[in-house]
């Protein structure tokens, strides 16, 4: 039974056994067109759906006739408000707790709300059929402006709900002291005042919304597919909702194109494909196409904020901020029940203010309900935006180089952990050796130099240099601060390692594309020394897969990755009681290298973890009072958020005759502990980035004063592609998480908060020498050459 | 309606279809064969990108009865007796893709570029791929794919 050293599988950079840069499992299916999407999948019998849109943004609805619609020869049936009234589904709970029409019954409220569904034999037909109901409005006043949603005259949204009577979505929302903030105010040296908006835009996936509902009516089983971001919250809000029971709803989650917090969210289509489900008797597949997916499901942002920031000694010390968040007709945003504004409050940022001041409403526009954190966990980019803006104004007024002002205001190392003003605890942290290594990867001096000389020639070409540093709150979150809908924010994990050494992990993070089968396999690998390859990554089945939160946020590390840490080590404990009575000795004598438990002081005597398993399986006894086999399951609860920050800098080229501004580089130094699989990070990286430069020069979705979206198809919602994107340039630091079982801290979002500010910081320093000291988002061509005119107009 | 048949990877695929019937349905309802992608019926996307007689096409923005006599390659066609197709090894080894959904698309565009320039630049193949969405990598890794696929079929290393 004694083994030695020798017979460890052995590791190399190609093949890692824990830890490093291996190649994604996952690609196998995926580079040869055999992923299973869910357009992909074909039951038999199954039917399609399809959904008619509002044409207008409010109006009230006179009649529905869908006797034409009836009478095309391939459908199977139409549902509308009233059919779902007698189901008890016309209306569904959001995530923040208000309440949303599945199928506009009374009036709609926002431009392309859901009317009405068909059900025909194939996809074609059912659009063809939606073309034939007629629906009769009486066009009300519209309010797309949040700003004017409050005033007296504006249309009541809303009269659906008792007693609501005004646009107001929730009540004031505040964090930090004002006070305070008034003295640290009052005392300054320097005040800057800015109106800043984060417009709405959108995730945008490549694979759109959707679902195939499977209802049978003589075992009352409801299987849904469906990709989505948290299929075990999803199940138990379907049984709330259509009074199902749970154990007999069962979400399988196949392969997802993309989420971004884009199918977080249950959409009314999903409601309306189990409700036609239920009522044809067959399985009935919905999929958004791509209008549906820009026009009417989440939107993310849509802050307007008002802010101040000011400085004393060269520091910066005090921060207000008012929001106005626009919710549009329903409230579904996205966030944690005590958190109505999300984690906006980390919008102090990485500097030690002396007092700071948030006051957050929401109001109801006549525009699609949404509010998805794109990217983003839980309005952090918002917050992070806003901050970073604002030291760069703060800057500029003060005369002074940005990165020096921030270094200035940086916490320091031994300040952590640190509370912020608004209540935050970071963990940790070294701001200015990141800050440092992004400017010598920058070569921040030189580039300095560089656009002095161009300024003082005159070119035509400005050039733009933009900065930020940024703290973000991961990993929702501790169960004694944080749930959505009442369920705490945990996740579970289930190893079981099998009588051959091979093992299965279940987990209850939901993949889009992070490549978990991977990175949660290197996990194990890493804990146990069973090789990857070994080890089945299992999710996205609720059936085969322990309950938890799903992944959006950057919390499938921070919260299922520790779940995954911390059952391999009960598994390895398990594996050392067995060890003890293979190798005839007291479990407090042996130690652990990665793969065997060994004799302290005899490391040639030891146990591979796969004869351990095969022991635990056999018909040889058990140490007294442990059960037979090796497997363990968690429940983990995070004692904190993780805080990964990370230090961006972008060069900018902005043409001062057609407003086109090309950002030439992009430096991103992320600090996200510990890395699992690096070239996983850096790709998490490259991909943040390419969204975040959509967002500060290209993506928009707008509306006319009719509420009318402007941005419903890809020709007019402006994605990146190759040509814009620079050769992303990384770098890193790491600082482990304090209180993660292996010191990892989530990195997906990362790139997608700090990129955003860095480039419009540098489009607006391109613009200095103009005279121009702000401008909005989306910073494309027309709007920059607007500002450079001096008319720079806040996008609507 | 129409019966048509298309040779779809060499081999032909027949179906009595409505005249509007797109390619891109063609391929994944009729043929079944579901590697080649929607994703936003504008010709904006590329998801949908198949080879129509070697030359890289959206499948969305044709009729299935305009392909009739053409030769139309997918991503299914691209391993050949269990070989991978250099680019298909190539988008793995770089980690050129993540949720995968743009990757059919993707590979057929670059396995065209490739076929027409064995040695493309740093631009080109940008140039190339700017037909085409990928949400998730931010096209770095997709360049250096392209050029990995490109030198192991012969082309110089290029750069440091």
């Amino acid at each position: 039974m004694a083994t030695v050293t020798e017979n460890l599988p052995s590791a190399s950079t190609e093949r890692p056994i824990g830890f490093g840069r291996l190649k994604r499992k996952e690609d196998a299916r995926f580079i040869r067109g055999q992923g299973r999407y869910l357009d992909d999948i074909r039951l038999p019998g199954m039917v399609h759906g399809a959904i008619l849109h509002s044409p207008y943004a409010h109006a009230k609805i006179v009649s529905i006739d869908t006797s034409a619609a009836l009478a095309h020869p391939k459908v199977a049936a139409v549902i509308t408000a009233k059919d779902l009234e007698t189901l008890g589904l016309a209306w569904m709970p959001t995530i923040s707790y208000d309440t949303q029409a599945v199928l506009a019954g009374d009036k709609v409220r926002f431009q392309h709300q859901e009317v009405a569904f068909v059900i025909a034999l194939d996809e074609y037909s059912a659009r063809d059929a939606v073309t034939l109901i007629d629906v009769e409005y009486e066009p009300l006043p519209v309010v797309v402006n949040a700003r004017k949603a409050l005033d007296a005259d504006a249309p009541l949204i809303r009269d659906d709900k008792v007693g609501q009577r005004d646009n107001l979505a929730s009540p004031n929302w505040e964090a930090g002291d004002k006070a305070a903030t008034d003295r640290v105010f009052a005392a300054a040296d320097t005040v800057v005042t800015r109106d800043i908006i984060y417009p709405r835009c959108h995730p945008a996936p490549l694979e759109t919304c959707g679902m195939i509902a499977d209802f049978n009516p003589n075992t009352g089983q409801l299987n849904i597919y469906n990709g989505n971001q948290a299929p075990h919250a999803h199940r138990t809000v379907y049984a709330q909702v259509a009074g199902l029971a749970e154990h007999m709803i069962r979400i399988i989650c196949s392969d997802i194109g993309g989420g971004f917090g884009g199918k977080v969210p249950v959409y009314p289509g999903y409601v309306c494909a189990i409700a036609g489900s239920i009522v044809a008797g067959c399985p009935v597949k919905w999929i958004e196409d791509r209008s549906e997916n820009l026009i009417c499901d989440s939107f993310a942002r849509d802050y307007i904020m008002h802010s101040q920031m000011c400085s004393k000694g060269g520091r910066i010390t005090g921060l207000r901020v008012d929001v106005i968040a626009d919710h549009g007709a329903f409230d579904s945003t996205a966030q944690a029940t005590k958190f109505p504004a999300g984690f906006f409050h980390i919008v102090c940022g990485s500097y030690t203010l002396e007092a700071s001041h948030v006051n957050v409403k929401a109001v109801y526009t006549n525009k699609a309900p949404g509010g998805v954190a794109y990217r983003c966990s839980f309005r952090i980019t918002e917050a992070v935006y806003l901050v970073e803006r604002m030291v760069d104004a703060l800057a500029i007024e003060m005369g002074v180089d940005p990165i020096d002002l921030r270094m200035r205001s940086f916490i320091r190392p031994e300040q952590f952990p640190y509370e912020t003003t608004t209540g935050w605890t970071y963990d940790s942290g070294n701001y200015a050796e990141t800050m440092r290594v992004a400017m010598d990867l920058a070569g921040y001096d030189e580039l300095r130099k560089e656009q002095a000389e161009k300024r003082a020639r005159g070119d035509n070409m400005l050039m733009g240099i933009g900065a930020t540093f940024f703290t973000e709150g991961v990993g929702a979150g501790p169960r004694k601060h944080m749930d959505i809908l009442g369920l705490a924010m945990n996740d579970g994990a289930d190893l079981r390692v099998h009588p051959s050494g091979k093992a299965v992990v279940s987990i209850s993070a939901q993949t889009q594309g992070q490549g978990h089968e991977t990175t949660f396999a290197q996990i194990v690998a890493e804990e146990l020394g069973i090789p990857p390859e070994d080890i089945t990554v299992r999710h996205g089945d609720t059936d085969k897969s322990p309950y938890g939160l799903g992944t959006y946020g950057s919390r499938s590390t921070p919260v299922s990755g520790a779940a995954v840490a911390v059952v391999s080590r009960k598994v390895r404990d398990k594996a050392r009681l067995i060890a003890a009575t293979m190798l005839e000795t007291r479990p407090e004598d042996l130690a652990w290298e990665k793969g065997r438990w060994y004799v302290k002081g005899d490391p040639e005597k030891g146990a591979l973890i796969e004869d351990i398993a095969s022991r635990a399986y056999s018909g040889a006894p058990m140490p007294a009072g442990l059960e037979g086999g090796l497997d363990a399951q968690v429940i983990y609860d995070p004692p904190n958020l993780t805080y990964p920050y990370g230090a961006y800098i972008s060069v900018v080229d902005l043409d001062r005759e057609t407003g086109h501004a090309v950002v030439r580089r992009l430096i991103a130094v992320d600090d996200c502990g510990v890395r699992i699989n690096p070239m996983v990070v850096d790709g998490q990286i490259h991909g943040g980035l390419a969204e975040g430069l959509g967002i500060a020069l290209m993506e928009l979705i707008s509306f006319d004063e009719q509420g009318n979206c402007l941005n419903g198809s890809m020709m007019d919602y402006l994605i990146p592609t190759a040509l814009e994107c620079p050769d992303w340039e990384l770098g890193e630091t790491v600082t482990p998480c304090p209180h993660h079982p292996i010191g990892a801290k989530g990195v997906g979002e990362s790139p997608n908060v700090g990129s955003v500010p860095c480039i419009v910081n540098a489009v607006i320093d391109a613009m200095l020498p103009l005279g121009i000291k702000h401008m909005d988002m989306p910073c494309n061509p027309a709007r920059n050459w607007a500002a450079m005119q001096g008319r720079a107009e806040p996008p609507q | 309606m129409p019966n048509v048949t298309i040779n779809i990877n060499g081999t032909p695929y027949s179906g009595d279809i409505e005249p509007r019937l797109l390619l891109l349905h063609f391929i994944r309802d009729v043929a079944n064969l579901t590697g080649t992608h929607w994703g936003c019926d504008t010709s904006n996307c590329g998801a949908c990108v198949i080879q129509l007689d070697g030359q890289p096409t959206k499948s969305c923005t044709m009729l299935a009865v305009m392909a009739e006599g053409h030769e139309v390659s997918t991503v299914e066609g691209l391993e050949v007796d269990g070989q991978l197709d250099p680019i298909q090894a190539g988008f793995h080894e770089m980690h050129a893709l993540h949720c995968g959904f743009c990757t059919p698309g993707m590979l057929m565009t670059t396995r065209a570029l490739l076929d027409e320039n064995p040695d493309p630049t740093e631009a080109e193949i940008r140039m190339a791929i700017s037909g085409a969405i990928c949400r998730c990598t931010g096209y770095k890794n997709i360049v250096s794919a392209v050029r990995w696929a490109a030198e192991y079929e012969g082309a110089p290393t290029q750069g440091s």
